[in-house]
């Protein structure tokens, strides 16, 4: 029996700018955060269409040389931290997670506020640098070239990730202290959902990792202002050291984009084989032993750099280390397939397509982490096409598929699932057209950030090219159908997909408060077995 | 004089569940706070190591008596924010405003004093740069020294500045009557962090001041 | 066997073939198990694909002896990956006592070679094939790094120190040489050519060019200049320490502490004298920092290597044990 009242929910609840920009709900600022991402994302997607255009052909001719190094810096530092890092967190957790642990909002939530309002403010210095003439020091900032020979906006640039780092810092510190005290009744730790495992995981490395980039930033800074010559190797100073610290964060930081889209894959393989996670709690205890490890193999950056053979070798050793973790949740993933009754919506398609792209990026990893080959290989296009398959392969996809996952509980409306599959596979295929070539071309001994090149090269560039227009083309179609969907989408129960999970146990939008009365839990998570039949 | 009544916010059961939730958001802080402080710990080491009687001869150039009275006074200040956090147990307001004043008077000092220091080295030439005054060979690794000095020691300055503001914050408060025995988390969570700033002084202050220093 | 497939660049070094070698397992085993997942995948997908809304799948949750399996299966896959590469990066480190020795100094945006004998060039590298050849390399400004895909050899090149790579070039021909890390505006205008020639062609082009003197000779006359030579005199009452025969050996310091007088402890030596004081020695010697280009150095370095013992003569390092020798 419905009531001819509209319900009153998280999206109209309350009206008006100010109640966007001064909410404290976390579904709220969510979506604060998506539109910035978004933003983000397409400006990250410009530098890399113009990057693109102008490998089309070996000479430099559609862009200068200093252009096209500040192209390939700004693709980095808008893509790493304004996009990857935040996404899934920023968006995904903020929004789920309360709903997912039975609670009503983070235990912060005006510094969830604040989190995104540094987040703006970073943004807007670097893209300020940006505007008044952009920087051209790689997203890596290397020494002495950032701090002595880099004629261009380093310091409002170092000043906006810095910033930007704070509000990973925040974000990270909301979430474990939400999930270690702000559990509903009943959900022990190894009853919690994957997903929240995953992001419990990031937020360690969140507040461990980040705090070190920013102070490793601000002495790049500081160098550059006043001449403290921390890595002037004229006073002594040592350009390997901040290659030491920098990697001593942006390490951990790739995991920090990844896990959270391990946590995503989980809940949709879960849902839509319709049945637990096969070896729940190896891939719980895999997030955690992803996020220690990581910790420990940040030289495996510098193989080439002069270090000790035997410093290398334990690098190199810990770095197989970090990969099985990984390898176990694939094949977790993989056998919870078996035996199960599975379906083939948008969400399950990004999935299915995260783990075969994730699989061959970190494969990819390997062939980096032994000594001998990552001599060759470093510093060329193989490890550019490496994590282009985790971060675009890997992460992007599982942050799609997540969206399409969960667009019904953030909207109360459906998207159209033929467009949906359409464009799953179009960003499959020219994702793997753009970047498999270039696993071949850094073979083949072609350098990173390289503006011309010799005309041998040319036609896998092209290739790269021709997948990146595609890839292009299959990221503008959800932006489109999303927002076609807001107005005109199926209107969406609470639980469309009949899935496990708190957050699918109120309606969809969800009321501000998420639930009505706090949940007692008293089954595992993914408890399809005991799920009553669903005859739609 | 008013207590808040024992309420809790909006997304806490109770006032139990925010204290911890509250409490343990401040611990994590603080261990970020110590990466942060890490990272520049770890610049030292390393140039220490390579440069050992550099470092020495250069830190000779800082005044040992001005870094003990500020290690004093820092050190007290401390006290009196213990004294501060545990009059606001008690419930006793003007215990509580007198130690938060006094922390910040103390607290204040510790930064006008430094600030002396830092004039005495711009006068004297010792700002690592363009106008370094001195030329000798280990020129380079005292530099370095400097660069770490003023690098750790501003950052450490600019956490006390943001102490200052917090404990104004609680000043404020408090003379509003906001804690009371059955709430004064603030009050206790300042505390951590400013001890947390006292801490990372004491490490600073032999490692900066004292090396190669014999009685 | 590989040199005429399209994914490879040619093997023209020694190491070239075992770096290959050492791919194609990697190739290998992860092509395995990527089709592994992906065939998974899709006949899982297939088979167990939803028939009807009231499927009730198996209550399967997990299997100890699956994930023992493949845990220690990737973990035993990795250790032959890993010892394997970590036994062709040790032979990369370490070049042969009777390498060649060449000079590069990077900067933006070229390559300056220098040969011993005194040729020099920019942005090319002559070398015999056949002989093993170390490159001593350092860095004018920023971080470089010299690669060369075909001999599958890289390495970083930096300020203020030395690095260095060896390679044995086993075909004759030209190959690209590539600058491997960002440096600035011209970082892909920062190539040039490996010319590896049959050996008598290369003693040949080694005499050519405009006459230059060898890197000793410069290094003699810089040592002269720069006076060097009124410390460095060899006599007992010398105040700087013997430099005959003294490169490759142990040094004793003040602190106690012995280190090998490689090229990195004598450029440190001439930049940055206080950095380490040989015991017996008092700490007066002048730096030469702003003095002496990079260039300048390599000469200098070269010069003091050249300084042997003759028969009978006093070397330079660690005083041998009475009774020894």
């Amino acid at each position: 029996m419905e009531s001819t009242q509209p319900r009153v929910h998280y999206l109209n609840a309350d009206y008006g700018i100010r109640s966007w920009l001064f909410t404290v709900d976390h579904k709220r600022i969510a979506l604060l955060y998506l539109g910035s991402i978004t933003v983000m994302f397409l400006l990250g997607g410009v530098f890399a269409g113009l990057i693109r255009l102008e490998l089309l052909t070996p000479a430099g001719d559609l862009v200068e040389a200093d252009t096209y190094n500040k192209l390939f810096t700004m693709h980095g530092i808008v893509m790493i931290f304004f996009f990857l890092i935040p996404s899934i967190p920023a968006v995904l957790g903020n929004f789920l997670i309360p709903m997912m642990i039975g609670a009503r909002d983070l235990a912060f939530p005006r510094l969830n506020l604040l989190s995104w309002y540094i987040y703006i403010i970073g943004a807007l210095f670097t893209l300020w640098a940006m505007l008044i003439g952009g920087v051209d020091t790689g997203w890596t900032f290397y020494t002495p070239f950032s701090t002595m020979a880099s004629n261009t906006n380093v310091i409002p640039t170092a000043l906006g990730i810095f910033i930007t780092g704070f509000s990973s810092i925040l974000t990270g510190l909301n979430f474990i202290v939400t999930i270690h005290r702000m559990r509903a009744p009943g959900l022990t730790w190894f009853r919690l959902p994957l997903f929240v495992w995953a992001h419990y995981a990031t937020s360690l490395i969140m507040i461990l990792g980040t705090p070190v980039v920013a102070i490793t930033i601000l002495l790049v800074g500081l160098e550059r202002a006043f001449h403290l010559g921390i890595f002037d190797p004229a006073l002594g100073g040592d350009p390997l050291l901040f290659q030491h610290l920098f990697w001593f964060y942006s390490h951990p930081a790739v995991y920090i984009m990844i896990l959270p889209g391990m946590g995503v894959i989980s809940e949709v393989i879960a849902c839509f084989s319709r049945k637990a996670i096969f070896g729940y709690s190896f891939v719980a205890i895999s997030s955690l032993a992803i996020a220690l490890l990581g910790f420990l193999v940040w030289a495996h950056h510098m193989f080439v750099t002069g270090m000790s053979v035997y410093a290398a070798m334990i690098f190199s050793f810990l770095s197989f280390a970090v990969a099985i973790p990984s390898a176990v949740k694939v094949f977790n993933w993989t056998a919870t397939l078996y035996e199960g009754s599975v379906s083939f919506q948008a969400p399950m398609l990004y999935a299915l397509g995260f783990i075969g792209l994730f699989t061959i990026g970190g494969l990819t990893g390997l062939f980096l982490a032994t000594l001998g080959l990552d001599v060759h290989v470093t510093d060329t296009y193989f490890v550019v096409a490496h994590f282009h398959y985790i971060m675009v392969g890997g992460a992007i996809m599982s942050y799609l598929g997540g969206m399409h996952f969960w667009w019904p509980k953030i909207t109360g409306r459906m998207y159209p699932e033929a467009w949906a599959k359409i464009a799953a596979v179009i960003v499959f295929l020219g994702f793997n057209l753009t970047f498999f070539p270039q696993f071949v071309l850094g073979y083949l001994g072609m350098p990173r950030r390289y503006h011309v090149y010799p005309a041998e090269f040319q036609v896998l560039n092209v290739m790269s090219t021709a997948g990146a227009s595609i890839l292009g083309i299959g990221y503008l179609l959800p932006l489109v159908y999303f927002i076609w969907s807001l107005r005109y989408g199926a209107v969406a129960t609470a639980n469309p997909w009949h899935a496990t999970g708190l957050e699918w146990e109120t309606p969809s939008p969800p009321p501000t408060e998420n639930f009505e009365r706090t949940p007692i839990v008293t089954q595992d998570a993914y408890a399809y077995d005991t799920q009553e039949v669903q005859v739609v | 004089m008013s207590e808040r009544a024992a309420a809790s916010a909006h997304q806490f059961d109770d006032a139990e569940q925010q204290h911890d939730a509250s409490t343990l958001g401040m611990w994590v802080f603080l261990v970020t706070e110590i990466m942060f402080f890490a990272g520049m710990f770890t610049v030292y080491v390393a140039y220490r190591s390579l440069y050992p009687d550099g470092f020495a001869h250069a830190s000779h150039h800082l005044d040992v008596l001005l870094g003990t009275i500020n290690t004093t006074v820092l050190i007290t200040s401390s006290l009196t924010m213990a004294l501060a956090v545990h009059a606001a147990q008690l419930g006793r307001r003007r215990p509580l405003l007198i130690f938060l004043v006094l922390t910040m008077a103390l607290g204040s000092t510790f930064l006008v004093i430094k600030g002396f220091e830092y004039a005495h080295k711009f006068r004297e030439g010792l700002v690592p740069g363009p106008w370094f005054s001195y030329h000798g060979a280990d020129a380079g690794a005292q530099q370095l020294f400097l660069s770490i000095y003023f690098a750790m020691t501003g950052v450490h300055a600019a956490h006390m500045v943001i102490g200052l503001g917090v404990l104004g914050t609680l000043v404020w408060q408090a003379r509003r009557g906001r804690y009371g025995k059955s709430y004064y988390t603030p009050v206790e969570l300042s505390g951590l962090y400013w001890h947390f700033v006292d801490i990372v002084w004491i490490f600073l202050f032999p490692l900066l001041y004292l090396i190669g220093r014999h009685t | 066997m590989f040199s005429n497939l399209p994914f490879f660049p040619e093997q023209a070094s020694t190491v070239a073939q075992r770096v290959d070698a050492l791919y194609f397992f990697l190739i290998s085993v992860s092509g395995f198990f990527g089709i592994l997942i992906a065939v998974l995948l899709v006949y899982f997908a297939f088979k167990y694909r939803r028939r009807s809304e009231s499927d009730r799948p198996a209550a399967i949750h997990g299997s100890m002896a699956l994930e023992l399996t493949w845990t220690l299966i990737p973990f035993g896959l990795s250790m032959v990956m890993f010892f394997w590469g970590a036994s062709v990066y040790v032979s990369l480190a370490r070049p042969p006592d009777n390498a060649l020795q060449v000079f590069v100094v990077g900067k933006q945006w070229m390559w300056k070679i220098q040969h011993l004998e005194g040729r020099r060039e920019i942005n090319e590298l002559h070398v015999p094939v056949g002989r093993s050849v170390k490159l001593t390399m350092t860095s004018e400004d920023v971080i470089h790094s010299f690669y060369v895909p075909a001999f599958r050899v890289k390495a970083d090149v930096l300020p203020g120190r030395y690095t260095s790579l060896w390679f044995e070039a086993t075909k004759p021909g030209t190959y690209h040489l590539f600058c491997a890390e960002y440096c600035g505006t011209e970082h892909s205008g920062m190539i040039g050519h490996v010319v590896v020639m049959e050996p008598a062609e290369y003693q040949a082009w080694l005499s050519g060019g405009p006459p230059a003197a060898s890197l000793a000779t410069a290094g003699q006359a810089l040592f002269e200049q720069l006076g060097c030579i009124t410390c460095h005199r060899g006599d007992a009452g010398a105040r700087g320490p013997l430099l005959v025969g003294l490169v490759g050996k142990p040094v004793q310091l003040q602190s106690g502490e012995t280190v090998i007088a490689d090229e990195t402890y004598l450029r440190e030596s001439i930049l940055n004298p206080q950095a380490k004081i040989v015991a017996g020695f008092q700490p007066i010697m002048p730096t030469f920092k702003g003095l002496v280009s990079e260039e300048g150095l390599i000469q200098l370095i070269a010069y003091i290597k050249s300084l042997q013992p003759a028969d009978g003569e006093k070397a330079g390092g660690l005083p041998l044990a009475e009774g020894s020798h």
